[in-house]
C-alpha cells in the first residue's frame, strides 16, 4: 500500500514543500474567511460577560421572535417531512412521464434567491395575487402573517429532506416493501412497519438539515413578513430590525444564539450520519 | 541477472510484511511469486517497482542500484490486480500515456500503440473507454500500456484475480505465449499455484514475509522444501507419520509390505479421478485413483483396502531447519492486501 | 407539493413582456444585474480553486485539528444569511480590530459571497477524491509520470464533474443571496447593490412587475445552471 499521499516520490524536500504550501493556503483562507469572524463574534458577544446577552434575549421582543421562528420552523419542518418523504417515495418508487423533470426541480429551491421565493408567494397568495381574492374572501391571511412564512420557509428546506431520503429509499430497493405486500401487508403499513424503520437515519438527518434552515431563513421571511414586532417577526428579522435601530448587543446576542444552533445542529446531524454508517 | 533483492525487510504499522527477503531473478525469465494472502507476495513486488520502499535492504535492477529510485524512473511496468485504468481516458490514450510523457512524436506514438493494440487484439476498442470494456479486455489494455514503454521488468500483481475462471485460463496461456515471444523479465505475483505452475519457468514461494524455497516448478512440486510448502502446492493426505500425495497413493485387496489396512469410507466421482475417503485406524486418509482403477477395484463404503505408496518410497519432507507446517488455518488477512 | 413549485413557474409570467424588459433595463436594475454577475462568477471560480485545495489537504493531508475543520467547512451552510452578515461585519466592518473596513464596498460582496458558497466545491470534490483509485496514480508513476503530471492528467480530470457542480451550485447560490450582502455593502445603487436587494427593492416600492421581471431572469439563470448540472451528471455517468 502507498503511503499516504499517494504518490510515491522519494525526493522528499519537493513533496513536502508542496505539501505544507497547500496545508498553508488552505488553512490560511478558512482562517481569514472563516474562523476569524466567528471567533469575532463570540469575542464581541462575550466580551461584558453573559448578563448583557441573556438580557436582550429574555427581552419581550426577543422572546416572541423566538417564539415565532420556532412555530415558523416547526411547522415549516413538519409540512417538509410530510411532503419531502412523499416527494422522495414519488421519485424513486414510481415511474411517471417528467420525473426526471421533477428530480432536477425539486433542487431549485437551492438554486433560487429567497427573495424570489418570497415574491412567488406574494404574487401568489398575496391580496391582487391568483389565489389572493380566494383567500380573503374565505378571511384567510397568508402574506404578512405566519402561515405566509411558514409557506416560505417550508419552500426553501424542501430539498434537504427529499435529498437525504431520497437515495436512501434507492439504495436499499423496494423488495422489502414487495415482500411485506405479498404478505398482506396494505400501503399504510408497509410503509409504517417496512420503509419508515429503514429510512428513519436518514430522515432524521433531513430533518435535522431542515430545522436548521428554517430557523435561520431571513431572505424569504423578511419579503412575506409583515415584520410586526411580537407577531410575525421571527428571530432573524429581529436581528436585523435591532441593527437598525443600532441596538447592537442584542443582535449580536441573537445572531450568537442561533450561531450556535447551528453549529449544534451541524453536530447533530453528524452524530447521525457517522451513527448510521456504523450501523448499516 | 535482472533483478537483486538483498535483505529487504519491510514492516506496516506492527505487521511485518517482508522479513529479511533475498531474491535473485534471471533476465527474461518468467518468475511467479507464490504464497498465500498476507505472505508479503504483493509487498515483495511493489517494492521492487518502487511503489513501496523497503525499511532495510537493496534492489537491484540490471545492475543498477534502485533501492531509493521513484517508480518513475525505474523502467518498471507494472500491472495491477484492478487494472487501475485510466477511466477519463480512452483505451488509446491508456496505451500511449507512457509514450505522451516520455514526449513522443505523435506518428512514433501512434505506431507504437497500433502495435500493442493488435499484440492484445483491441484495435476495434481503441476509441471507448475502460468502463465499456470487459474485465479481460481491460486487462490486456493495462498489459499493453505497460508494454508501450518497453520496461526493462514486467511485473503483475495477481493480474488475473479479479476475472473469470475461463477468461483466467485464456489469460494466462496468452501471456505465457507474449513472454515466449518478448522475452521481457516478468514477474507475476499470484496466490493460484496452478497458475504458477503453469506459466512460471521458476516459482518463489513466500510464506510470512519470508522465501520458502525457490525452484522451477517440477522441483518445486516434487522436492518440496518443507511440509508448508508441500501442502500449498498441491494436495496432501498422511501416510502413516509421513506426508504424501494423494495420487500417489495405491489401493488393494490384498496386503503388501509397508501396505496400511483401511476401510473405504466414501466414494466420490470427481470426472476423470476418483477420490476415496479410508480409515485407517482412526487416520483419515484419502486417495486418488485414476477412474479405471476404482472400476477395477470394486470399491465401497465399507471395503476393506490395503493402502500402499506407489512410489515405494514416499516423497514426504527433508524438513527445512527450522521450517515446520502449520496446521491450515485461515491466515488473518493483513489490513491492506 | 408541487403547489409551491407551480405558484413559481406561474409568477414568472406575471409580467406583461414588453413592460418587463424594460423593467430589466432600466439603468439600476441593469447595473445591479451587472454586478451579481461578475461577482458572483468571480467568487465561484475563486472559491472552484480554494475548494479543491482545501478537499486535497482535508483528504490526502494530516493535521491536529482536521476534524475541526471539517465542522467549520459546513458551517456558512448552516448559518442564517444575516448572522453570516454580522459575524463578517464583526471582523471587517466599521469597527474592526484588525482596521480592515470593507463595510459599504464591493469587497464587502465579494468576502459575503465568499463566506456564503465556501462549502460548495469542498462538499462535491471531497468524495470523489476519497473514492479515486491510487492504482491509477501508481500506475501512472510507474509509466513515468511525475508526481505534477499525475496531478495535472490523471487526478484533476477525474474531479473535473464534481468541480464543476460544485462551482455551478456557488454560482447559483451566489446570485441570489440577500441576508449577508445586504447587511454588508449597504446597497448604494449602482455601486454596491445586488439584483436580490434591487428586487427586493421593488417589492417594497410596489413594483411588483419590476421585481418579478428581475426575478425571471435570476431564475431563467438558475434553471439553465441546474439543466447544466444534470446534464453534466449524465455524462459523467457514461464515462464511469
Amino acid at each position: 500500500m502507498a503511503d499516504a499521499s499517494g504518490i510515491v516520490a522519494v525526493q522528499g524536500n519537493r513533496r513536502t514543500v508542496s505539501r505544507y504550501g497547500l496545508r498553508f493556503v488552505a488553512l490560511g483562507y478558512l482562517l481569514v474567511l472563516l474562523a476569524a469572524p466567528v471567533a469575532m463574534v463570540f469575542y464581541r458577544s462575550f466580551q461584558h460577560g453573559v448578563g448583557p446577552i441573556w438580557r436582550s434575549l429574555t427581552s419581550a421582543e426577543a422572546r416572541s421572535a423566538i417564539e415565532v421562528t420556532l412555530i415558523v420552523a416547526i411547522s415549516a419542518v413538519v409540512l417538509n417531512t410530510i411532503f419531502g418523504v412523499g416527494a422522495a417515495l414519488l421519485l424513486v418508487r414510481r415511474r411517471f412521464p417528467g420525473r426526471h423533470l421533477l428530480d432536477v426541480l425539486v433542487d431549485i429551491p437551492q438554486a433560487v434567491s429567497p427573495i424570489v421565493v418570497g415574491l412567488a408567494l406574494i404574487l401568489v397568495y398575496g391580496k391582487f395575487g391568483f389565489f389572493g381574492s380566494w383567500i380573503e374572501r374565505n378571511g384567510l391571511k397568508i402574506i404578512f402573517s405566519l402561515p405566509g412564512m411558514v409557506l416560505a420557509t417550508a419552500f426553501v428546506s424542501l430539498p434537504l429532506v427529499v435529498r437525504s431520503v431520497a437515495p436512501v429509499l434507492a439504495e436499499i430497493g423496494d423488495e422489502q416493501e414487495q415482500a411485506a405486500r405479498t404478505l398482506g401487508a396494505n400501503r399504510w403499513q408497509t410503509f409504517r412497519r417496512i420503509t419508515f424503520p429503514s429510512i428513519r437515519d436518514a430522515l432524521a438527518y433531513g430533518v435535522v438539515l431542515s430545522l436548521a434552515r428554517s430557523l435561520g431563513e431571513y431572505g424569504a421571511v423578511t419579503v412575506v413578513s409583515g415584520h410586526v414586532v411580537g407577531k410575525t417577526m421571527t428571530l432573524t428579522l429581529f436581528i436585523d430590525e435591532r441593527l437598525q435601530n443600532f441596538d447592537q448587543t442584542a443582535a449580536y446576542s441573537a445572531a450568537v444564539l442561533l450561531a450556535i444552533i447551528a453549529m449544534g445542529s451541524l453536530l447533530i446531524s453528524r452524530r447521525i450520519r457517522t451513527r448510521s454508517r456504523s450501523s448499516s | 541477472m535482472s533483478i537483486v533483492v538483498r535483505n529487504v525487510t519491510k514492516t506496516f504499522a506492527q505487521f511485518e510484511a517482508l522479513h529479511d527477503v533475498s531474491v535473485e531473478i534471471p533476465t527474461g525469465s518468467l518468475t511467479a511469486l507464490l504464497g498465500p494472502s498476507g505472505s508479503g507476495k504483493s509487498t515483495l513486488l511493489r517494492v521492487i517497482a518502487g511503489l513501496d520502499t523497503a525499511d532495510s535492504g537493496s534492489v537491484y535492477i540490471e545492475d543498477r542500484d534502485a533501492t531509493l529510485l521513484p517508480p518513475q524512473r525505474r523502467q518498471v511496468g507494472f500491472v495491477f490486480q484492478h487494472y487501475a485504468p485510466f477511466k477519463h481516458m480512452t483505451v488509446y490514450d491508456n496505451i500511449a500515456f507512457g509514450l505522451t510523457v516520455r514526449k513522443a512524436g505523435k506518428i512514433e506514438t501512434k505506431t507504437r500503440v497500433n502495435e500493442l493494440l493488435e499484440l492484445v487484439h483491441l484495435e476495434k476498442f481503441q476509441g471507448r473507454y475502460p468502463a465499456q470494456l470487459s474485465g479481460g479486455q481491460r486487462q490486456r489494455m493495462a498489459l499493453a500500456r505497460a508494454l508501450a514503454v518497453e520496461p526493462r521488468v514486467l511485473l503483475l500483481d495477481e493480474p488475473f484475480g479479479a476475472l473469470d475462471a475461463q477468461v483466467r485460463k485464456e489469460l494466462r496461456a496468452w501471456l505465457r505465449r507474449l513472454h515466449d515471444d518478448m522475452h521481457v523479465t516478468t514477474v507475476i505475483v499470484t496466490h493460484d499455484q496452478e497458475e504458477a505452475m503453469e506459466v512460471a519457468d521458476e516459482i518463489v514461494v513466500l510464506q510470512d514475509g519470508r522465501v520458502q524455497q525457490v525452484g522451477h516448478p517440477h522441483d518445486v512440486y516434487e522436492h518440496p522444501a518443507n511440509d508448508w510448502v508441500m501442502s500449498f502446492l498441491g494436495p496432501v493426505t498422511h501416510f502413516g507419520e509421513l506426508m504424501v500425495r494423494p495420487h500417489d497413493l495405491d489401493l488393494a485387496h490384498e496386503p503388501s509390505d509397508g501396505a496400511l489396512r483401511a476401510t473405504v469410507v466414501r466414494v466420490t466421482r470427481l470426472g476423470f479421478e476418483t477420490r476415496v475417503d479410508v480409515d485407517a485406524n482412526g487416520v483419515p486418509i484419502y486417495a486418488q485413483l485414476a477412474r479405471e482403477a476404482t472400476a477395477r477395484l470394486n470399491l465401497e463404503p465399507g471395503t476393506v483396502v490395503y493402502v500402499r505408496h506407489a512410489r515405494g518410497e514416499p516423497v514426504s519432507v527433508a524438513a527445512a531447519v527450522g521450517a515446520s507446517w502449520r496446521p491450515e488455518t485461515e491466515s488473518d488477512d493483513p489490513p491492506f492486501e | 407539493m408541487l403547489i409551491p413549485l407551480g405558484a413559481v413557474i406561474w409568477k414568472s409570467q406575471s409580467n406583461g413582456w414588453s413592460d418587463g424588459w424594460h423593467q430589466v433595463t432600466s439603468p439600476q436594475a441593469w447595473a445591479a444585474l451587472k454586478l451579481t454577475l461578475t461577482i458572483s462568477v468571480g467568487v465561484a471560480l475563486f472559491n472552484l480553486v480554494m475548494g479543491t485545495v482545501i478537499a486535497w489537504v482535508l483528504v490526502r493531508d494530516d493535521f491536529p485539528g482536521k476534524t475541526v475543520v471539517e465542522l467549520l467547512i459546513d458551517l456558512p451552510f448552516a448559518l442564517p444569511t444575516i448572522v453570516a452578515g454580522v459575524v463578517l461585519l464583526s471582523l471587517y466592518g466599521t469597527r474592526s480590530p484588525v482596521h480592515v473596513n470593507i463595510a459599504y464596498t464591493r469587497t464587502a460582496i465579494t468576502v459575503a459571497l465568499l463566506f456564503v458558497t465556501l462549502p460548495f466545491v469542498v462538499r462535491t470534490v471531497q468524495p470523489v477524491l476519497i473514492e479515486l483509485d491510487r492504482d491509477m496514480e501508481a500506475a501512472a508513476a510507474s509509466l513515468g509520470a511525475s508526481p505534477f503530471l499525475i496531478a495535472r492528467r490523471i487526478i484533476l480530470p477525474n474531479l473535473v464533474p464534481a468541480m464543476l457542480t460544485g462551482t455551478g451550485l456557488a454560482f447559483a447560490r451566489a446570485i441570489g443571496e440577500f441576508g449577508s450582502i445586504s447587511l454588508l455593502s449597504g446597497n448604494l445603487p449602482f455601486r454596491t447593490e445586488v439584483s436580490a436587494v434591487n428586487i427586493y427593492n421593488q417589492i417594497q416600492s410596489d413594483n411588483p412587475v419590476g421585481a418579478a421581471a428581475q426575478s425571471t431572469v435570476l431564475l431563467l439563470i438558475a434553471f439553465v445552471v441546474l439543466f447544466a448540472l444534470d446534464r453534466l451528471k449524465r455524462w459523467g455517468g457514461r464515462r464511469g
